[in-house]
């Protein structure tokens, strides 16, 4: 009994040490699902080499992320898109964005009797989402898959049914492949898709298109290679067809290095270049621009420069892509902007 | 009970100022009244807030759809056009087939556990159902996808097609394609998490029902089986009543386990087998991702209409209550 009593006041008086320990700074941000699994590795990472840094991340979604740090609630946000104009706008003090990883969405498919990796070209992936295309067998399909023997079986359309980041990089893409889609159904977190099922999380993409004979389905590169699931190669703008990997996401980043606004809101689907791979994106931190609380101004300053740097050596590790160099250097510069 | 309590307080003498007021509240009577009163008001003021919220936020969604809010099938995030259409569809037709299938499934079940089983197998029986109704509802979900939407896809569905699919009204309830997910497939799965919650509190009801009625019908000349149906289950009548809107309460406000297997299309369509939507699944889908304020509003306001159908069906409830208790079954 004693014996507990002690034990426990023990433990009473390290937590106390622990929460009130002088001069630790503590940071809470929230946003994007997507990129939690290497941002909770940054922060753990970060927080051991800087004992007196701590950030709390909690992933409720991209749309919360930017409306938590527009409130002020959190002391910086995330997002898998980037903040439009209007939102820009509406908020009471000026946002920075800062690319971190980068993300690509591919293709997967279950059609009994193929095997083998198939060709989309960008007017096959639109046509299939928009309904146009309805048959395997179809010549838009079937003429980039020379020597494939494709049924003509229905293609039965999986989407996310949950607003997610990954279908803002897929429908940007579908967007800029296609004037209709752009017209008729344009790219955002949860469009009104004309045709097909909605699954629930990358896993409920997956899982329907597992199931289901002659489904076609779109999920993130990360979970396709941890989950070795096999998928299709996609026509690039250059006209070739390529095999999402992290390289050529990184491929498609540096081919619009160039082109990067100094506010870093770009979308990079359909990257020129032979080696990028059409349906990528970058994912965001956003910085509200004046800090007034200076330890915390500092402690986010460092690490922004960290990751950047020694952070960015995680990603492939985690299956993110690394920005590529032009975009950290213009990154590290525009950290000086906060203040 | 209450005579007692009156002699009790008439016996002590009549004392008056802040003593009185001790007096009072040794007894407990007070104190019990005032807790369980605030407690009572908790509930309301919880309710109203709740309420309150909801309105207040879908302002900008009420302001700009109105009652069209109701009747437009269109949702559509990136141009800002909202409608509930297709998700009250889907959610009242999900609970519909749940509750058509739960409910036979259900009663004949504690009918049999309430009057015909030994008691040993009936409690036993019993207990096993009470530990069905604890089972998280993302249990079920899985269930659904792994047994129920396979089952749906290769089996069931093709023979509803070509049984019920072929004939001349119902047929349009049963036409392909079938995809394996859906409305009838959600309704399985409800009616599986719902059917605990039917069979746990009917027999619960129906083992209340004194020996006497049963004894006094047997006495007449019924068989067991009349005095069963014609007696037993009448008197028993509102408590089943309840243990069904319990289940309907579950059915429309069910979340995870229906966005795993009704294909999350919100569209309106006559047949049963194509895929859905329901309102409660929708916001759970898309609140997170929600960036606009238009969007948020009227996912709020969505949340709105699924309390409003469920304060209209519970009211609908009590009056069949009421009125089935007027033709008869149950003295007062």
């Amino acid at each position: 009994m004693k014996k507990s009593l002690l034990v426990v006041s023990i433990l009473f008086a390290l937590a106390l040490t622990v929460a009130a320990r002088p001069g630790t700074i503590l940071l809470n941000a929230a946003g994007a699902t997507f990129p939690y699994p290497i941002y909770s590795k940054w922060f753990d990472v970060y927080h051991q080499k800087n004992p007196d840094v701590q950030i709390n991340y909690q992933s409720i979604g991209s749309g919360g992320g930017i409306r938590q740090l527009q409130a002020g609630t959190v002391d910086f946000g995330a997002s898998d898109g980037p903040m439009s104009d209007e939102q820009l706008k509406d908020s009471k003090f000026k946002i920075l964005h800062f690319p971190t990883v980068l993300g690509a969405v591919i293709p997967i498919y279950n059609i009994p009797g193929v095997s083998g990796e198939l060709n989309f070209t960008q007017k096959a992936l639109a046509g299939i989402y928009l309904g146009t295309i309805t048959k395997w067998n179809d010549p838009e399909i079937a003429n980039a898959n020379s020597g494939v023997k494709l049924p003509g079986s229905d293609i039965v359309v999986v989407h996310r049914a949950d607003g997610s980041g990954t279908t803002y990089i897929f429908t940007d893409f579908l967007s800029s492949a296609s004037e209709a889609w752009k017209g008729k159904v344009g790219k955002g977190t949860s469009p009104q898709w004309p045709v097909g099922l909605g699954g629930k999380g990358n896993e409920g993409v997956a899982g329907l298109v597992k199931q289901t004979d002659g489904s076609i389905g779109y999920v993130e590169l990360i979970y396709a290679v941890q989950n070795n699931i096999s998928y299709g190669k996609v026509q690039n703008a250059s006209g070739k067809f390529v095999k999402a990997d992290l390289a050529g996401v990184t491929a498609a980043a540096a081919a619009k290095a160039k082109e990067i606004p100094d506010d870093f809101r770009v979308s990079i689907v359909n990257a020129p270049g032979a080696a990028a791979y059409p349906i990528s994106s970058f994912t965001w931190l956003l910085v509200p621009a004046q800090i007034s609380d200076g330890a915390k101004r500092d402690a986010i300053k460092g690490f922004l420069k960290w990751m950047l740097t020694d952070g960015q050596g995680y990603n492939e590790g985690l299956s993110y892509a690394k920005l590529p160099k032009p975009v950290v250097d213009k990154e590290l510069k525009a950290i000086s902007q906060i203040q | 009970m209450t005579a007692a309590a009156t002699t009790l307080q008439h016996a002590a003498p009549p004392v008056s100022g802040p003593r009185a007021l001790i007096q009072r509240l040794r007894h407990g009577d007070e104190i019990a009244h005032l807790l369980t009163l605030t407690f009572a008001a908790a509930i309301l003021l919880l309710t109203s807030m709740l309420v309150w919220e909801l309105w207040v936020n879908s302002h900008l969604s009420r302001a700009k759809f109105g009652w069209n809010f109701f009747w437009t099938q269109t949702w559509d995030p990136i141009f800002d056009t909202f409608g509930a259409a297709p998700f009250i569809y889907g959610t009242l037709i999900t609970s519909i087939v749940a509750l058509s299938l739960a409910v036979p499934l259900g009663l004949a079940s504690a009918i049999f556990l309430s009057e015909l089983a030994p008691r040993k197998i009936s409690d036993t029986v019993s207990f096993l159902i009470d530990l069905l109704a604890a089972v998280p509802s993302v249990i079920y979900g899985l269930l659904g996808i792994f047994i129920v939407v396979p089952l749906m896809r290769t089996w069931l569905g093709p023979a509803l097609i070509a049984t019920l699919g072929k004939l001349p009204v119902i047929g349009k309830l049963f036409a392909g394609p079938n995809y394996g997910v859906g409305f009838f497939t959600a309704g399985i799965v409800l009616a599986i998490m719902v059917v605990p919650f039917i069979i746990s509190v009917s027999r619960e009801v129906l083992l209340t029902v004194p020996r006497e009625q049963r004894e006094a019908a047997l006495a007449l000349g019924a068989t067991r089986w009349e005095a069963t149906w014609q007696v037993v289950v009448p008197w028993a009548r509102s408590g089943i009543m309840g243990s069904v809107f319990l289940a309907l309460a579950r059915a429309l406000g069910e979340t995870m386990a229906v966005t795993m297997v009704i294909g999350n299309d919100p569209k309106i369509s006559a047949s049963l087998l194509h895929p859905g939507y329901t309102i409660a699944a929708v916001i759970a889908n898309e609140f997170t991702e929600a960036t606009g304020d238009l969007y948020l509003s009227a996912l709020i306001e969505l949340g709105l209409v699924l309390f409003l159908m469920t304060f209209i069906l519970n009211g609908l409830a009590r009056v069949l209550i009421v009125a089935t208790e007027r033709g008869g079954g149950r003295p007062a």
